[in-house]
C-alpha cells in the first residue's frame, strides 16, 4: 500500500509532522510504514520559466540558445531539447540546482545531478530546462508530457513559481505493510482514520452526496445473484458519458499510489479503489445482453478471455459474472474483453460487489491471474462499504463532468451481519494489560476510531469496516495501541515460582554433544528430507525397510522429496563436502531425528527417533569410535557391557569392519568402516567411519545417578595369561568366558597384547590378558585366586584355546 | 688440643674444596664417622685427665658442629649449582608453536540455542518438545487459522498429507502443553521447523524457532513487556534497548514484534541495522482468548502471553554470519570458528 501524504492530509487536515515523526508514530501504533520517499529528492532551485526567445547555436546543428524569463530576470540557456517554442513554459533548474535524473529516465542516481553555470560549445548556460525524466518521473505519471524533450507547462502556471510545487512533486509517498487482518487499511479513508486516531486528531472522510439523478436504474439493468458467494453486488448506471483526462489532483494522487492515470472514468474506479479499498468495475452497458446481470459459478472446461486478452480456462469453483447470455468478468479477479470500456463508450455500468474471500484468493491462485482486485477481495470485503464506494463514483462522475448518473441501484445481497457489540470493560482492560489507563481515556481512543459508545447499555459497537473487532481481546489491543506500548509498564510474572528445567532426553542429548566435542567432533546440521536416490547410494537392497519413506506431497524438488529414514546421508554428505574442499581430517556428530512412518499413507504421526550420529575420515579408524561411543556410554551411566556382533548386515558398512551394538539385549544403534563402494557413491577416496545411536533405545538404560563404591584398601592380585586363538574367534567371546567363570573377586580383565604373524601358526592369534582378582575387605591370598584361574583355563580349553608356551 | 684445630682446619678446607654432593659424604665419613677422625679423638680422651675431659668434651662437639654446619651449607650450595644448571640446560623456545587438543565445536545454532535456553530455565521455564511432523489442526486449527485463513498460503506448507504437514512453526507446542490440562505453565519449546523456501542467503527450507508461552492467573501484557526486555538484555548485553510495535498474529492478541537496539552501534544507527538503530527479533503477543477455549482453559480465570523466535537469525545476527547456507554446508573451516 503506497500512498501520498498530501491525500491522507486532504482527510486529516490538522496533521502537522515531519516524515520522520509520522513513520515512527504511525509504525509504533500498528500501521507499520515500510518506507518512505520524498517524491522532490534532488529536486532544487527548480522554477517556472518561459522561452523568449530560440537562437541556433553557431558551432552546433544539435544545440539551440534560450533567453529565458524566470520571474525575476532573464536568463540565457543552452539546449539540446528538440521541441523548444518561443513562448513556452518549461521547468528551468538554476545555477546550483540539482534534478533527480538523466533525460532518459534510467535508474536515479543516489546524490542526484548537480547541475552548473558553463559554456556549451563556447557559448555561456546559466542553468538547464527539465524533462519529466529529469524531474525523477515519467510520461506513465504526467501522460501530457511530451514524448521526448522538455517537460511543457499549462500556460495559466505563473513565470517565476516553484516548479516542483506546480508538479505537485513536495509530497512524500508512505509504504505500509498492512497486516492482513486489517482489510480497512487498504484504502486511504482506513489509514486516515488510523492517522486521526494516532495524532488524535479529527478525521474528516469525504461527504458522499450525488446531487441529480435522472430516470431509474431498473429500467436499464436487472441483478441475479445465483450463487452465495457473492455477499452482495450493487449495481449503478451513468449515462452520456464524456470521456477525457481526469483533473490534476486526482492524477496526482493517482500517481502518487503507482498508478498511471488514463481517462476520467478509468481513473474515477481506480480512485475509488485506493480510496475506499473497493475495487470497482465499469461495463459498456450496449455490450451486456438481455440488459441483465447474472452471478454463478463456471462450468468446468469453459475458457473465457479476460481483458488483456488472454484465454483462461474456468472450472466450478470460480465465481463469474454473466449478462443474458455470456460471461462477461472473472468475479473479482479481470473483467472480460468482451465488455471492455472503449473511448466511444455512452452508458456505463458500474459494478461495486463482494465476495468470499477465500474462493477469490484460491481462484486467483489457480488461474495464476493475482490481480490489484483479487488482492483486495480476497482479504474479504465489507459489503457495507460496497455501497459507499459505489455512490462515491457516481459523486465523483457527476463532479468531473463525467457523465449523468441514473437513479437509484440495483443492490442484491445477503442479509448484512449485525455490527459487533462488545461490552465496555475498563478494569478488566486494565488488569490485562498491566496498565493504569482512565475510562475517558480509554473512550477518546473509541471515538476516534469510530467505535460507538452507548453509556446506558455500555456497550461498545464496532464499525462494519472493523471486521478484525471482535472480542475482549480486540478491544483492549486497540487501547493498548493508542496508549502507547511503549507507554505499557514492564514488570515480571508473578505466581508461583517453578523450578526450570530440560527433560531428561535434553539432558542425554547434551551430554552427547559434550562428549562428541571432547573427543573432537564438531556439530553439524542437515536437512529431515531428502532424495530417494540416497538408499541407493547406501547400497540398500529394493526390500529395505528403510524405503518406506514418508513423502512430501509438494516438496521443493526430486531431492528434497522424504523424509530421512536413516541418518548416515546427512553425515556422508558433510564428511563429503569437507573432503572436496581438502579440508584436512574432519570429525563431525549431528543430533537429529529420522521419521519413521507407522503405516504408508499416513494416517497417524511418525515415531521420530532422535539419531546421534558420529562420522570422521582422516586420523583414526574402528576403534576410534569404538572409543567415543564407549565413553559416550559411560558418560550417561551405561557401565554394563556393551555387545558388538559383527553380523551387522548393513550394506552400507564394510562386512567385515562394522557392528551392530547391543546392550543388555537391546540393539542401540551400529557403527564402522562406510562400505568403500558408498565412500565412492559420496566422491571420497579416503576410509570414513559413522556411528549411529538411536537414542530412544538409549535412554531408558541411560543415568545420572552415581554411586561413590569407595577406593580399594586392599591389594589386587594379577595373573597373565598368553594364549593361541583360532583367528575366527572374537576376543570378545573369550571375555565374555572370562568373565562368567572368575566369581566374585574379579576386578578387571585387560587386553593387553593381540598378534598375528611370524611366529603364530596360520590360521591363529595370540592375545594376551591379564586378570586382575581384589577383595574389599581383606589381602587375597594365593589360594583365593588359584580356583578362578583353573575354572577360566577349562574354559579357554573347551573354547579350543591353548596356552602360549 | 692441636690436634683438634688440625681437623677442623682440614675437614673445613676439604669441604670449601669440595665440588659434588657425593664428595660431601665422603667427608662426613671420614671427620664425623663411627670411624672417622673426630670419634677417634674423642676415644683417646682416656688419655686425658679426668678433670679436663668435660672441657675437652665440649671443644669436640663444638668442631663437630661448626663442621656440620659447613657440609650442611656445602650442600645446600651444590644443590643450588645443579638446580641451576638444569634449568639453564631445560630452557625452551615458548614461541614455539602449542600441540593442540583436538575439541570439536558446538554449531552456532546450539551456542545460541543453549544460551536463550539458560536465560529461560533460569526464570523457572521447563523446555520442552513436540513433533515436527504435525497435524493441521496443531499447526494451524487450535491457533486460529482455519482452513481458508491467507496465512496458510503464507506459511507455504509442506504437506504430506491433508491432514498433516510439516510444522511451519513451533507454536503447536503451545496447544500440546495446553492440552495436557497442567497450569500454571510456563514453558520453552525450541525445534526445527520447515517451509517451502527455496534456498538462497536468507532462505531455508529447514530452520529452527524457540517458542515460549506462560499461562497463569493475572498475567498481564507488562509481564510480557517485563520479561521479554529481560531477556533481550541477558542476550544482547545490560545497556539493550526493546522496542515493541503493534503487529498481527492469528494466535495471540494483543499481538507485538520486538525490536532491540542495535548491538553494533548501540542504536545510533549504522550498516548492520540499515541505519535503523533498531533490530527486529521476535514476534509475541497475548494468547488469544479463542486459543485458550479450545484447549480447555478459561479465559476468565487464566491469561498468558507467547513469543516465538527465529533461531537461525539470533545466530546469523550474533555472530555477524552473512548466509544462512553456511548452517547447513557442515565445512569444518566455518564450524572451527565458534
Amino acid at each position: 500500500m503506497n500512498t501520498a501524504l498530501s491525500w491522507i492530509k486532504a482527510y486529516v487536515p490538522g496533521l502537522e509532522c515531519t516524515d520522520r515523526e509520522y513513520f515512527d508514530k504511525m509504525t509504533m501504533s500498528g500501521t507499520k510504514v515500510e518506507t518512505f520517499t520524498r517524491l522532490d529528492k534532488n529536486l532544487e532551485k527548480i522554477v517556472v520559466g518561459q522561452i523568449t526567445s530560440v537562437e541556433k547555436h553557431p558551432d552546433a546543428d544539435k544545440l539551440v540558445i534560450c533567453q529565458v524569463n524566470i520571474g525575476t530576470e532573464t536568463i540565457q540557456i543552452v539546449t539540446g531539447a528538440p521541441n523548444v517554442v518561443v513562448g513556452m513554459k518549461v521547468p528551468v533548474v538554476l545555477d546550483g540546482g540539482k534534478v533527480a535524473g538523466g533525460h532518459d529516465g534510467g535508474a536515479l542516481p543516489e546524490e542526484g545531478i548537480t547541475i552548473k553555470a558553463g559554456k556549451l560549445r563556447g557559448v555561456p548556460s546559466n542553468g538547464m530546462m527539465c524533462s519529466i525524466e529529469e524531474l525523477g518521473s515519467s510520461r506513465n505519471f504526467y501522460p501530457e508530457a511530451p514524448e521526448e524533450g522538455l517537460y511543457v507547462f499549462d500556460d495559466s502556471v505563473e513565470v517565476g513559481a516553484d516548479a516542483v510545487e506546480v508538479l505537485g512533486l513536495h509530497d512524500t509517498v508512505f509504504e505500509y505493510e498492512v497486516t492482513n487482518n486489517r482489510v480497512d487499511c487498504f484504502s486511504i479513508l482506513g489509514i486516515a482514520r488510523e492517522v486521526a486516531a494516532t495524532f488524535r486528531l479529527p478525521c474528516n472522510p469525504p461527504v458522499v452526496e450525488v446531487k441529480n439523478e435522472t430516470g431509474d436504474v431498473n429500467d436499464y439493468i436487472s441483478v441475479d445473484v445465483q450463487d452465495d458467494l457473492c455477499t452482495r453486488y450493487c449495481a449503478k448506471v451513468v449515462k452520456n458519458i464524456k470521456i477525457a483526462p481526469s483533473p490534476w489532483w486526482m492524477q496526482r494522487r493517482l500517481a502518487a499510489s503507482g498508478i498511471r492515470p488514463i481517462n476520467n472514468l478509468v481513473d474515477i474506479t481506480n480512485y475509488v479503489m485506493e480510496e475506499f479499498g473497493q475495487p470497482m468495475h465499469a461495463y459498456d452497458l450496449d455490450t451486456i445482453a438481455g440488459k441483465k446481470i447474472v452471478v454463478r459459478r463456471a462450468k468446468d472446461g469453459d475458457t473465457f478471455r479476460t481483458l488483456d486478452g488472454q484465454d483462461r480456462s474456468l472450472d466450478h469453483d470460480i465465481l463469474m459474472i454473466c449478462d443474458g447470455e455470456k460471461e462477461v468478468g472473472i468475479a473479482g479477479i479481470m473483467g472480460g474483453e468482451n465488455t471492455m470500456i472503449t473511448d466511444n463508450v455512452k452508458t456505463v455500468l458500474f459494478e461495486a460487489a463482494t465476495f468470499n474471500g477465500p474462493n477469490i484468493r484460491k481462484s486467483a491462485k489457480r488461474l495464476g491471474l493475482r490481480t490489484d482486485a483479487s488482492g483486495k477481495f480476497e482479504k474479504g470485503l465489507d459489503p457495507r462499504n460496497a455501497e459507499a464506494a459505489i455512490m462515491r463514483a457516481c459523486q465523483l462522475i457527476e463532479e468531473l463532468g463525467c457523465g449523468e448518473v441514473v437513479g437509484g441501484m440495483v443492490d442484491v445481497k445477503e442479509p448484512l451481519k449485525d455490527l459487533v457489540t462488545l461490552p465496555f470493560e475498563p478494569e478488566k482492560t486494565n488488569a490485562f494489560l498491566g496498565t493504569d489507563i482512565s475510562k475517558e481515556d480509554m473512550l477518546s481512543y473509541f471515538e476516534r476510531l469510530e467505535i460507538k459508545y452507548d453509556p446506558a447499555t455500555n456497550m461498545l459497537t464496532c464499525p462494519s469496516f472493523r471486521q478484525d473487532l471482535k472480542g475482549f481481546a480486540d478491544i483492549a489491543e486497540e487501547v493498548a495501541r493508542f496508549y502507547g506500548y511503549d507507554k505499557i509498564p514492564t514488570t515480571m510474572p508473578g505466581g508461583s515460582a517453578v523450578a526450570g528445567k530440560l527433560t531428561f532426553k535434553m539432558m542425554i542429548e547434551r551430554k552427547a554433544r559434550d562428549v562428541a566435542e571432547f573427543c573432537g567432533f564438531s556439530q553439524g546440521m542437515s536437512y529431515s528430507f531428502e532424495s530417494t536416490k540416497v538408499f541407493d547410494k547406501l547400497l540398500m537392497p529394493e526390500d529395505a525397510k528403510e524405503r518406506q519413506a514418508i513423502r512430501i506431497a509438494n516438496p521443493l524438488g526430486e531431492d528434497y522429496a522424504i523424509m530421512r529414514t536413516v541418518s548416515l546421508n546427512g553425515m556422508l554428505t558433510s564428511l563429503s563436502t569437507n573432503y572436496n574442499r581438502r579440508n584436512g581430517d574432519c570429525r563431525l556428530y549431528e543430533l537429529g531425528n529420522i521419521y519413521l512412518p507407522k503405516a504408508l499413507p499416513l494416517t497417524e504421526l511418525p515415531d521420530e527417533r532422535m539419531q546421534f550420529t558420529l562420522g570422521f575420515y582422516g586420523d583414526g579408524d574402528f576403534f576410534t569410535m569404538k572409543g567415543v561411543v564407549e565413553e559416550f556410554l559411560s558418560q550417561i551411566g551405561m557401565n554394563g557391557k556393551v555387545s558388538y556382533d559383527g553380523k551387522h548386515g548393513k550394506t552400507f558398512l564394510h562386512p567385515g569392519r562394522g557392528a551392530v551394538m547391543s546392550y543388555e539385549g537391546k540393539v542401540i544403534g551400529f557403527l564402522g568402516e562406510v562400505h568403500p563402494e558408498v565412500c565412492k557413491n559420496y566422491d571420497m577416496k579416503c576410509r570414513a567411519y559413522v556411528a549411529v545411536l538411536d537414542m530412544p533405545e538409549i535412554l531408558p538404560f541411560a543415568t545420572f545417578d552415581r554411586k561413590y563404591e569407595g577406593i580399594a584398601k586392599f591389594p589386587a592380585v594379577s595373573r597373565d595369561l598368553s594364549m593361541v586363538v583360532p583367528k575366527e574367534i572374537p576376543v570378545g567371546d573369550i571375555e565374555a568366558m572370562i568373565s562368567q567363570r572368575a566369581g566374585k573377586l574379579l576386578e578387571e580383565v585387560k587386553l593387553f597384547d593381540v598378534y598375528e604373524g611370524d611366529q603364530i601358526k596360520a590360521g591363529f592369534k595370540s592375545v594376551a590378558y591379564s586378570i586382575t582378582f581384589r577383595a574389599k575387605d581383606r589381602t587375597l591370598e594365593e589360594a583365593d585366586v588359584t580356583g578362578a584361574m583353573k575354572k577360566i583355563l577349562n574354559g579357554l580349553e573347551s573354547m579350543g584355546i591353548n596356552l602360549r608356551d | 688440643m692441636e690436634r683438634l684445630d688440625q681437623i677442623k682446619e682440614e675437614a673445613l678446607r676439604q669441604i670449601k674444596d669440595s665440588e659434588a654432593l657425593e664428595k660431601l659424604g665422603d667427608i662426613k665419613v671420614q671427620f664425623l664417622g663411627k670411624k672417622g677422625e673426630l670419634t677417634g679423638l674423642l676415644k683417646s680422651m682416656k688419655d686425658i685427665p679426668p678433670e679436663d675431659r668435660p672441657k675437652m668434651g665440649q671443644m669436640v662437639n663444638a668442631v663437630r658442629e661448626e663442621i656440620e654446619t659447613a657440609l650442611e651449607n656445602a650442600k645446600k650450595r651444590m644443590e643450588a649449582e645443579v638446580m641451576e644448571a638444569r634449568l639453564k640446560a631445560e630452557v625452551i623456545d615458548v614461541t614455539l608453536p602449542a600441540k593442540k587438543n583436538l575439541v570439536g565445536h558446538r554449531h552456532p545454532n546450539f551456542i545460541a540455542l543453549e544460551e536463550i535456553e539458560r536465560i529461560f530455565v533460569g526464570m523457572g521455564y521447563e523446555v520442552v518438545e513436540g513433533p515436527e511432523v504435525e497435524k493441521d489442526y496443531y499447526n494451524f486449527e487450535a491457533l486460529n487459522i482455519p482452513a481458508d485463513h491467507p496465512a496458510k498460503d503464507e506459511q507455504d506448507t509442506f504437506y504430506i498429507g491433508n491432514d498433516i504437514l510439516l510444522r511451519t512453526q513451533t507454536s503447536p507446542i503451545q496447544v500440546r502443553e495446553m492440552e495436557k490440562g497442567k497450569l500454571p505453565i510456563r514453558m520453552l519449546a525450541p525445534g526445527r521447523v520447515f517451509r517451502a523456501d527455496e534456498v538462497d542467503a536468507t532462505h531455508s527450507p529447514s530452520f529452527h524457532q524457540i517458542e515460549g508461552m506462560v499461562i497463569d492467573k493475572n498475567i498481564t501484557f507488562s509481564d510480557l513487556k517485563g520479561t521479554l526486555q529481560e531477556f533481550a538484555k541477558e542476550l544482547f548485553g545490560a545497556d539493550t534497548k526493546v522496542k515493541f510495535r503493534p503487529h498481527h498474529f492469528p494466535f495471540t492478541e494483543p499481538s507485538a514484534e520486538m525490536d532491540v537496539s542495535c548491538f553494533k552501534c548501540g542504536g545510533t544507527g549504522c550498516r548492520f541495522c540499515k541505519g535503523e538503530g533498531w533490530i527486529e527479533i521476535l514476534g509475541c503477543g497475548m494468547v488469544h482468548p479463542d486459543v485458550l477455549k479450545r484447549c480447555n482453559i478459561d479465559p476468565e480465570e487464566y491469561t498468558g502471553f507467547a513469543f516465538g523466535l527465529g533461531l537461525e537469525r539470533i545466530a546469523l545476527l550474533k555472530y555477524e554470519i552473512d548466509d544462512m547456507r553456511l548452517l547447513y554446508e557442515n565445512d569444518i573451516r566455518f564450524l572451527k570458528q565458534f
